[in-house]
């Protein structure tokens, strides 16, 4: 498969891990989804979508964090260099 | 359990048993702080310390709200423990965490500063559950580290060495369990230590990090993790494979409504035989007491009054109690959360979020605990638009006057082929009206005086747990002390004056018909505001008295009748029939379903929102959308209904 370029969360397929690089949000948003996890050099993983295409779940850090699609938007990441498709359970 | 995990650490920090316990500690009460992430257990080991020595409260000025209980120690001690809002950070951000952080500095002028604190900690994802350790270690005060659910850590293969943890940080540390109660004999050590003014404190050997942002945390907690030799437990495999169900595209939102329907189917029929024994017992004692006691105005008072208004509210409490367990076992096992994620695309198109969610839920029980949930939301008008439309869910005070007017109008046949039968769906239709109402009224709001920017909805989904019988318990005899104490007060004393007001004025030294009586007066007074809508002035009595708080309407009339009826043993259900069309109580129920009757979410709305505007706002919206709704629905009803 080609690597697409892909630059933040709301743009990372499903199952794909990747590298959070920066977030560009307001400071308090920014601030709980740090305390949640989501912190530059942390590995993030789109793990599964709420039913009818609401939020989009996260595994970060050791937890599972729900993320509207605009403030997924908003989470800068680079790519694993050693990135492949994760197999979820 | 991991063979790492013993050694009591610290132990200087014990009292000897043998020595006696100064009882110096008595001009203060030692206080102890409970503080740790949401989701960590605190509640948990909060109520297995207190039991049922605890009451919530709230710090005055700010509607935050803590638990204050007593544990009792072996040596006949008492230590007040303090169950604070969960944080992530002490950064004074949120209301809650200002007031985590004032308590633990002493700066709060009306709560002493704690003397030592309890850090709970999820174990099984100790690397992020550590960052809130650095600042309260910073705080200098004695403190005990809890690594909770040590059971799950240990079958998920994940270890940590206490010991070495508790020598890197200098505090005491111990895996415990507060769900099972293993280790909590830890925990009683600490207080005793406490009590006796033992407890040290020491800086830990791992420097904390000088400016305390949450990067700078997070790594010296990963440093410690590693020290400690963390190994994080496999990933919780049930959690997912619920999640793939409960979040099935398909399936998850089929479980949804299945949940919903049968919450509501069951607490008619599960309830009903609680309910008719109660019904049974109230009736019984009352012609018990009536052939017991002379024939005075003091047994009218009694019996008519005090017997049938009390008694007509207090058999509601099994179908109340059956409510509040349920929304007990979603929120206790992790599925609300899940249920947040599932509404939050719909609650979006009304312009709220997934998190208003959680407090309209709750308002299903009631409105009040449902306001102060709503602190969960971070944006401002969210949150006001989330209070402004609680009270329009069902909540559990409404039952007793829908459960009445529905036994007393609609017949009990099967609809759907029998899977609903026509009272339940009558009432499942309520829920859903109030609901609708809701949506209604927050995509109204958020589209004019409400107008914000499309909101942010950051959720941490919980990992699935069994909800404790512990914790239920308590969750249902907190509710039936609320419950049981308002019938005491409230209903006792609307009660008492019902009866007051209608056997005055004395008519030649004798009581009046109830016609002529002051209540009966005073119905007739606003007999021609509700005419329209189908209600005579004994209803009218009862939508007076109803505004203190809604079930109050059944105590009323349970008074009228019990006064009027020539016959004692007369249920209030027929006599409801001999005075209301059914149409009349077709729009009975809409203006119950709409209407704001309730002094104390008044009175919560006014100190979570900080002044009268919005409750006024709220109160006359509700009451406009009540008589409007009502006054439609007996105009169509008389034309169907007959």
């Amino acid at each position: 498969m080609p690597p697409t370029v892909v630059h933040t969360l709301a743009e990372l397929p499903m199952g794909q891990r990747c590298i959070l690089d920066h977030l560009e949000l307001p400071e308090d948003i920014a601030r709980r989804l740090m305390e949640l996890g989501f912190l530059p050099g942390n590995e993030v993983i789109p793990a599964r979508r709420a039913p009818g295409g609401g939020p989009r779940i996260f595994r970060v850090d050791g937890s599972e964090v729900a993320l509207r699609h605009e403030t997924a938007a908003r989470v800068f990441i680079r790519r694993d260099p050693e990135s492949d498709l994760v197999v979820l359970p | 359990m991991s063979s790492c995990h013993g050694g009591a650490p610290r132990t200087n920090l014990l009292p000897n048993p043998a020595i006696p316990l100064p009882r110096a500690a008595h001009d203060h009460p030692i206080i102890v702080a409970i503080v740790g992430p949401p989701n960590s257990g605190k509640s948990t080991l909060f109520n297995r310390l207190t039991g049922l020595r605890q009451k919530v409260a709230n710090f005055p000025g700010v509607t935050v709200e803590h638990r204050m209980g007593k544990a009792k120690l072996k040596d006949e001690q008492e230590v007040f423990l303090v169950d604070l809002p969960g944080v992530y950070s002490l950064h004074p951000r949120a209301e809650d965490e200002q007031v985590t952080h004032d308590v633990l500095k002493g700066e709060r002028p009306d709560f002493p500063k704690p003397d030592a604190v309890i850090l709970i900690l999820d174990s099984t994802n100790l690397g992020r559950n550590l960052v809130l350790a650095a600042p309260i270690l910073s705080l200098g005060m004695p403190t005990l580290i809890l690594l909770n659910m040590a059971d799950d850590l240990a079958l998920r293969g994940g270890k940590v060495d206490v010991a070495a943890l508790s020598a890197e940080l200098n505090s005491p540390v111990a895996l415990v369990s507060a769900t099972k109660g293993t280790g909590i004999d830890r925990v009683q050590q600490f207080l005793l230590a406490t009590a006796a003014k033992l407890s040290t404190v020491a800086l830990p050997r791992v420097e904390l990090p000088v400016l305390q942002d949450v990067p700078k945390c997070r790594q010296w907690a990963a440093k410690l993790g590693v020290r400690a030799s963390y190994k994080a437990p496999s990933p919780p495999l049930w959690t997912r494979r619920l999640d793939t169900v409960f979040l099935h595209p398909i399936a998850g939102p089929v479980i949804f409504a299945a949940v919903v329907i049968a919450v509501f189917q069951s607490i008619f029929s599960w309830a009903q035989p609680a309910m008719e024994g109660l019904k049974q017992a109230v009736a019984a004692s009352g012609h018990w007491m009536t052939s017991v006691l002379p024939d005075t105005p003091f047994r009218s008072l009694l019996i008519d009054g005090v017997w049938s208004g009390v008694g007509a509210v207090v058999v509601f409490l099994p179908q109340i109690l059956l409510l509040f367990l349920f929304i007990g076992i979603l929120e206790d096992s992790g599925y609300l959360a899940r249920a947040a994620l599932i509404a939050d695309r719909t609650m979006a198109k009304f312009g709220l979020q997934g998190k208003s969610f959680i407090p309209l839920l709750s308002s299903y029980a009631c409105a009040v605990p449902a306001v102060m949930a709503t602190r969960v939301i971070e944006n401002k008008r969210d949150r006001i638009a989330t209070i402004m439309i609680a009270p329009l869910m069902t909540c559990s005070a409404r039952l007793p006057v829908y459960t009445l007017l529905i036994a007393a109008f609609v017949p009990n046949i099967p609809i759907l082929r029998g899977v609903l039968y026509l009272p339940a769906a009558t009432m499942l239709s309520l829920y859903v009206l109030g609901f609708l109402a809701a949506l209604f009224t927050a995509r109204m709001l958020k589209s004019t005086i409400l107008k914000s920017q499309r909101s942010s909805f950051v959720l941490e989904m919980p990992p699935y747990r069994w909800p404790t019988l512990r914790s239920l318990a308590l969750r249902l005899i907190d509710r039936a002390k609320i419950f049981l104490t308002r019938a005491g007060t409230v209903i006792l004393l609307v009660a008492i004056s019902i009866w007051v007001l209608a056997h005055l004025p004395l008519q030649h030294g004798k009581t009046p018909p109830l016609e002529h009586s002051y209540a009966g007066m005073v119905g007739k007074g606003v007999e021609p505001a509700i005419k329209p809508l189908g209600f005579n002035w004994k209803i009218g009595i009862g939508l007076i008295t109803s505004l203190a708080a809604r079930e109050v309407i059944v105590g009323t009339l349970g008074t009228i009748y019990g006064i009027e009826g020539d016959e004692p043993s007369e249920g209030l259900q027929k006599a409801v029939r001999k005075d209301l069309s059914p149409a009349g109580a077709v729009a009975l129920l809409i203006f119950f379903a709409f209407a704001m009757q309730c002094f104390s979410t008044i009175a919560i709305v006014k100190r979570e929102t900080g002044g009268w505007k919005w409750p006024i706002f709220q109160f006359s919206y509700m009451l406009a959308l009540a008589y409007s709704g009502s006054w439609i629905a007996y105009r169509l009803a008389s034309h169907f209904l007959t």
